[in-house]
């Protein structure tokens, strides 16, 4: 019996690590238009206003066939998505209030209607709960094929209208002057972006979802300035905590997949904000040290060249407390000046003086030169 | 108190406590941190649950405030890096936290009563059962205590740094340079929004908390432009939510925490339809006499120009003024309409002349454009 269990258990990992990894590319993907709009919450309004969609399109066909329910929460969302841009524009309303009246009015009648639906006579509304809290370990092939063709689709549209995407996302105005429709497309990628988060309801939930969009896009965000890559390492990113958390949570017991993939995803969030190059907050701190210390050994070169021209030799020592009171930038002088003892443009004369080497001479002639425009205050 | 009041009771002490905290978050511009900060309180929760194995214990409040206010200074330090956005910060934050939160209750808390339908959800229905006895006496429902508790902090706090609160609020930097500690209070207020979240969330669970602590105000601001008339109108709409969500649960059989954040969904919207002064209907009404008016003053002083001189003949006649200032028929004869009736201008037959209060009228218009 044991061989069956097995092969049961890797079936059933697979499908879930399979949908899951889907699930993360194209959340992760277009997740990457989302946080460059500046609408990483819309994410989280539309998962929650997803949930009377379903629960309207359950008690219309009586089926819980995912495509009816998908097909319902993504009017719903779109619904949901549509008031919040209107309420923002025709009214005093913020957007940050609007996106939290959608959440919770929406879920609110969702709740109603599920509620609705538990008290009906012979209703077998069991699994629609699923949508609430997500189940991934509940991911059956079906619903993986759902998952795969929709976002195969989602893909493609987004390959096919890159330009226009790019362009409403980095220039909106720009793109209603070269005369795109602007507001359709606005509508059609918001549509897009509803459909990517109802297929991932089912699996982690609707209050993980809005991480599954966002976290991605963030942390690829910190690693390239490109949109291109960053959509691609977003999609990566997304499919990487998909798997890792489909399998971390296969393996150890008790431990549900919606939130595990969430951690990951927030690990990955945490390392790209401080190892990313350029960007990362590590490479920053270094840059800055880096760039501190060549401030400090130019100020304390000039420091002493103005001193020695004040006297017939340019290698004249002067005393390192002459040095700590002059300097506006270092601080105490004493570290700075051994360091340009051994980059060899100093020496010490004696415990107190120093004065430059030939080659610090020309050093400091050409810091002056570039940085001075060649002429010194005294 | 039957159990009929008592939920009442709950809910509406419940829906005024939000509303509080809540009318400042929306004015702050900042409504998402009371998703976040609901969302983000489970860790905290469940923590003081594994110490105390109390769900009715004080330190759960400490709990949940501490991850509160651990959500927006973890937001804060993401924000601050120059990384990420203040929104997707909040994206990331809550539900990395919330998810810790559902992995200790799977891990650790297989067999006790703490689950996650019940922190989203809440359950109204059943708070009356769930008594707080007092030295052997039966003071109340617990929710029912505990929510007056934190009802009763709020408006202190609210009443006590109201100066401080409405300066921070409007003007953060003259807050800052007056040496108010804007951080400090900002802080303070988010440690609230966490207190009152995870007073009210056994009862209407976290969502309903989102619902009355950002519709309810939304609405109070479509309806004033001053900040406490706001605040009692946010109260006195929490309360109707309440009581309204109420019986619509009981006539429907439903959720009492969906169907009251459904009725603050039904008042915002007709709030925003018909506010007096900001809502839809009355901007577009607005918009209608405006252009009414200003087709009257276009009329008189196109009849101005023209008057006495050899072709008024021709110009001061109706169907001309789709030529000259094309406008279409129907506006035309609403101008003129309007016109006579406001004694601008005399008709006869279709020939137009002004009247001495339409000629000045005409005077003062031209002066103004």
């Amino acid at each position: 019996m044991e061989w069956f269990t097995d092969i049961y258990l890797d079936y059933t990992l697979r499908t879930v690590a399979l949908g899951s990894a889907l699930l993360g590319i194209t959340a992760g993907s277009l997740g990457g238009f989302a946080l460059l709009r500046r609408q990483s919450l819309l994410g989280d309004a539309i998962s929650h206003a997803a949930l009377p969609g379903i629960a309207i399109a359950f008690l219309l066909t009586g089926s819980k066939a995912p495509l009816v329910l998908i097909l319902g929460a993504a009017l719903a969302g779109w619904l949901g998505a549509a008031l919040i841009a209107s309420v923002t524009l025709r009214t005093r309303i913020k957007y940050d209030s609007a996106l939290g009246i959608m959440l919770s009015v929406f879920f609110g009648f969702g709740l109603v209607l599920l509620t609705y639906i538990q008290k009906m006579p012979d209703a077998n509304q069991a699994g629609l709960d699923s949508y609430l809290f997500g189940q991934a370990a509940a991911l059956v092939q079906r619903d993986v094929m759902v998952i795969l063709g929709i976002g195969s689709a989602i893909m493609v549209m987004m390959v096919l209208f890159w330009k226009e995407f790019k362009l409403i996302s980095f220039d909106a105005d720009f793109g209603a002057t070269l005369g795109f429709p602007i507001h359709g497309l606005d509508r059609f990628l918001t549509g897009l972006f509803v459909i990517a988060i109802v297929i991932g309801l089912q699996t982690v939930g609707v209050v993980l979802m809005s991480a599954m969009i966002i976290a991605p896009a963030a942390a690829a965000r910190q690693w390239t300035d490109r949109l291109g890559r960053m959509i691609v390492l977003a999609a990566i990113f997304g499919a990487v905590s998909g798997v890792g958390g489909a399998i971390t949570s296969g393996r150890v017991a008790n431990l549900p997949t919606g939130p595990t993939i969430v951690l990951i995803v927030s690990a990955i969030v945490v390392i790209s904000l401080l190892f990313a190059p350029n960007r990362g907050l590590v490479f920053r701190r270094v840059r800055e040290w880096k760039a501190g210390k060549n401030l400090r050994v130019d100020a304390v070169l000039v420091d002493l060249y103005t001193l020695a021209s004040q006297h017939s030799s340019k290698d004249y020592p002067h005393s390192q407390r002459v040095l700590d009171v002059m300097s506006t930038i270092s601080g105490p002088a004493k570290r700075t000046l051994h360091l340009l003892e051994t980059l060899g443009l100093a020496r010490q004369i004696d415990a107190q003086n120093w004065s430059l080497t030939g080659k610090g001479v020309e050093r400091a002639q050409s810091v002056i030169d570039s940085q001075y425009g060649g002429k010194l205050s005294q | 108190m039957s159990p009929s009041t008592e939920i009442q009771l709950i809910a509406v002490v419940v829906a005024v406590a939000c509303a509080l905290p809540g009318a400042f978050l929306v004015l702050q511009r900042m409504a998402m941190m009371s998703d976040a900060i609901s969302h983000a309180i489970l860790p905290g929760i469940v923590l003081a649950f594994f110490i105390t194995e109390d769900l009715g214990s004080p330190l759960m409040i400490v709990g949940a405030a501490a991850s509160g206010v651990l959500t927006v200074a973890l937001v804060e330090m993401l924000r601050k890096t120059g990384l990420l956005r203040e929104d997707a910060a909040i994206g990331i934050v809550f539900p990395a936290l919330f998810s810790i939160g559902v992995v200790l209750i799977a891990r650790y808390a297989g067999d006790i009563h703490l689950d996650i339908d019940a922190v989203l959800l809440g359950e109204l229905a059943f708070a009356p059962f769930d008594r707080f006895i007092l030295a052997g006496v039966d003071i109340g429902p617990r929710s029912l205590v505990i929510m007056s508790a934190v009802l009763v902090v709020d408006l202190v706090f609210i009443s006590v740094f109201f100066k401080e609160l409405k300066l921070t609020t409007f003007d953060a930097a003259l807050a800052g340079s007056l040496g108010f500690a804007p951080v400090l209070l900002h802080y303070v207020l988010m440690g609230l929004v966490s207190v009152t979240a995870v007073g009210a969330f056994d009862a209407v669970g976290s969502i309903l908390v989102v619902a009355l602590m950002v519709a309810p105000p939304a609405s109070a601001y479509m309806l004033t432009d001053r900040l406490k008339p706001m605040i009692i109108i946010s109260c006195g709409i929490g309360a109707t939510c309440a009581v309204g969500g109420y019986w619509m649960a009981r006539y429907f059989d439903v959720s009492i925490a969906g169907a009251m954040a459904t009725v603050a969904g039904i008042v915002f919207v007709l709030v925003v339809f018909l506010a007096p002064d900001r809502g839809l209907l009355s901007v577009a009404r607005r918009r209608v006499s405006q252009k009414l008016l200003f087709g009257r003053k276009m009329l008189v002083i196109h009849l101005y120009n023209h008057e006495g001189l050899p072709e008024a003949k021709d110009e001061c006649r109706v169907e001309h003024l789709e030529d000259h200032l094309r406008w279409d028929h129907q506006f035309a004869n609403r101008a003129v309409k309007s016109c006579i009736s406001n004694s601008l201008v005399n008709r006869d037959g279709s020939l137009l002349s002004l009247t001495e209060d339409g000629r000045i009228l005409a005077r003062q218009a031209l002066v103004e454009f």
